[in-house]
């Protein structure tokens, strides 16, 4: 068969990708301690434990204020450096854009160990509201990247027509302007929530005592009886991640045949 | 709006009509500078109230400039900008008393027709049963009646600016701006188009202001045009005057076609200037015929119309005079036959053959002739036009 080399490559590209993950829910269901095959038989007693534990819980709320907060944030802050870099021409453009961009490339330990001693010589105590802005700062760049890319497909006539039939500059942008790039809005918000939900390094050093997902799974791994819970709370995080991303794709989609736009693809 | 707009465009009635017409822009000494970048260089112009105008140039004249400095979406350097009477200084875009139809349309793509053309009544405080009907006349003006519904991104071209004339004209400006409209229509609708802009303009009697590189759209549609080249206006004049007698070779060059044979000035009497022409030999030319060379010209040249002369009979009779030559070039268009003819001695002062394009009409019983053959050309000096 034509391709066939190619056609198993994928697949076996494909497997190594999805089979650990398809395995979570496996392990999640299995009444036994130890992660391995052959499988005990099936239980519900690790969601009912991951349930139950405060710790876990308070993780996960630290982790969710934190990527709801980081997210908004650095969507509207890229909103800005969006609107300003592909409407305006100031002087120093490039040089500031390149600096917005620069944590894309920084290693996140230099940036976590800079930000820590910053924020301890100015006295600041460690809390979620640090982690906010360490995420904040790295997700500025995708943030940026994704908005910038929106505003600079809009037509700028667009905007001057609004102002044209007697709106202010601000209502023009609210009419106009915000419905056209509200696609790209959803996909900073979606990006930057995703990134800061998982992120470690950044959380790790400047949380203080405060748990997040990340930190608190990592800190349970040195107890295997705690293991299936993990893949509990795991299956539950893949659920909602799915789940989350299909509600954006539709958004997305329904924003794009709205307004006629051709589909340029998306994440999925 | 009768007394302002009286009949057909280029009658006599018309333009005497519009000449009386109160100004309504006035446009005074007005520069625009991107920093080194000088734009327009001191425009002075007047458009009157119910006029159909044209800014007509090549890209990069200043025409789009000056027409973004009446909508104000660009502030001036220096100059006044009247309109009605009123000064424009610090009056911002959204509350001229102007409306613009843009290039690209921006038809508002996540709104409907109907949302699109009541955008501008936002503000409006009459109620919503009231708005809706102003929509719906406007629509039916433009001959979108029934599409108030329907998204705006499936409308074709032509639809798209039929909703960007309604959604401008609802707000009853008393000047509309037009910023190429037709560049984005194919060739039939383009054609369709200008007619009826022309019906709309005189319906609603509203100033239309229209920017274009289209010289034959230019003449077709307005009651005046003005030629911009470089941020200055060349020559302001009526369509005909415009076509007939260009006041530079370089408004000549960029309305239509015009050949150019250079020629020799003799002298000049009170009413016309003697010159010397090879192929067409000493002609006087009344002094209404006299217009400028460009700086980059060697010496005097003149200049006529394909379709001011035309292939004749050998041995004709007639008024005019006829000059001799051999067809050099025939290029055959249906209703139209180019003939590019090589005038006996028309390589006269430098030895350079200059052949001349001669259009005429494919009536019924002409034959088109062949390449090779002689030509008798029938011209008077009175379609000629001296540069120098």
């Amino acid at each position: 068969m034509k391709g066939g080399g190619l056609r198993a490559y994928a697949l076996i590209y494909l497997l190594f990708l999805y089979a650990p993950i398809l395995l979570l829910p496996i392990f999640a269901f299995n009444s036994g301690t130890i992660i391995a095959f052959p499988l005990r038989g099936f239980t519900t007693e690790w969601f009912a434990q991951m349930w139950g534990n405060a710790s876990l819980r308070r993780a996960l709320t630290n982790s969710l204020t934190i990527a709801v907060s980081s997210s908004i944030l650095a969507t509207c802050l890229g909103v800005f450096a969006a609107r300003a870099s592909t409407r305006f021409a100031f002087p120093g453009k490039g040089p500031i854009m390149g600096l917005i961009m620069l944590p894309l490339v920084l290693p996140e330990i230099i940036v976590s160990i800079s930000l820590l001693v910053v924020l301890l010589s100015l006295g600041v105590q460690l809390s979620i509201l640090t982690v906010i802005l360490g995420h904040t700062l790295i997700c500025m760049p995708y943030a940026t990247v994704i908005l910038s890319t929106a505003f600079n497909s809009l037509d700028r006539s667009l905007e001057e027509a609004a102002y044209d039939l007697g709106e202010t500059r601000i209502s023009a942008f609210r009419l106009v302007i915000l419905p056209l790039v509200m696609p790209g809005i959803i996909s900073s918000l979606l990006m930057s929530f995703t990134i800061s939900l998982d992120e470690f390094i950044i959380a790790f050093f400047l949380a203080g005592n405060e748990p997040t997902l990340p930190t608190y799974i990592f800190s349970q791994l040195r107890f295997p009886k705690q293991i299936p819970m993990i893949m509990a709370l795991g299956t539950v995080l893949v659920l909602l991640s799915i789940a989350l991303l299909t509600i954006a794709e539709y958004f997305r989609r329904r924003g794009i045949a709205k307004t006629g736009a051709k589909d340029t693809g998306g994440f999925l | 709006m009768t007394t302002q707009n009286p009949g057909p465009k280029s009658t006599a009635a018309h333009r005497a009509a519009m000449a009386g017409a109160r100004p309504m822009i006035e446009i005074r000494q007005v520069q625009k500078h991107y920093g080194d970048y000088h734009a327009l260089r001191g425009i002075d112009l007047t458009i009157r109230s119910g006029e159909f105008f044209s800014l007509l140039g090549p890209s990069g004249c200043g025409k789009t400039t000056l027409l973004r400095t009446i909508a104000g979406f660009e502030d001036i350097s220096s100059g006044v900008v009247l309109i009605d009477g009123q000064d424009m200084q610090d009056v911002p875009a959204n509350r001229r008393p102007t409306n613009m139809v843009f290039q690209s349309y921006a038809i508002f793509p996540h709104l409907t027709v109907a949302e699109n053309v009541g955008f501008g009544l936002r503000r409006d405080p009459r109620s919503r049963a009231e708005k809706a009907a102003a929509v719906e006349q406007a629509l039916e003006m433009v001959g979108l009646k029934g599409y108030s519904s329907r998204a705006s991104h499936a409308l074709s071209g032509g639809q798209r600016q039929r909703v960007a004339l309604a959604r401008a004209l609802i707000l009853k400006p008393k000047v509309l701006l037009l910023d190429e409209p037709l560049s984005a229509l194919d060739r039939k609708m383009r054609e369709q188009m200008q007619v009826e802009l022309i019906k709309l303009q005189r319906q609603v009697g509203i100033t239309f202001v229209l920017v274009t590189h289209d010289q034959e759209e230019a003449l077709v549609m307005s009651d005046r045009i003005a030629v911009m080249f470089e941020g200055q206006i060349a020559q302001l004049d009526g369509p005909e005057a415009l076509y007939a007698r260009p006041t530079s070779r370089r408004v000549a060059n960029f309305i239509g076609v015009m050949n150019f044979l250079p020629a020799r000035v003799l002298g000049e009497t009170a009413d016309a200037v003697q010159i010397e022409a090879p192929g067409l030999g000493r002609v006087d030319i009344p002094l209404a015929n006299v217009s400028q060379a460009d700086p980059g010209d060697d010496g005097p040249s003149i200049g006529f119309r394909p379709e001011a002369v035309s292939l004749v009979a050998p041995g004709a009779q007639g008024a005019n005079r006829v000059a001799e030559g051999v067809i050099d070039e025939v290029v055959y268009y249906g209703d139209m036959t180019y003939y590019d003819v090589r005038l006996d001695g028309s390589a006269g002062f430098d030895g350079q053959a200059r052949p001349v394009r001669i259009a005429m009409r494919n009536v019924f019983g002409r034959e088109v002739q062949d390449v090779g053959t002689r030509a008798n050309v029938s011209w008077s000096p009175g379609s000629l036009v001296l540069f120098r």
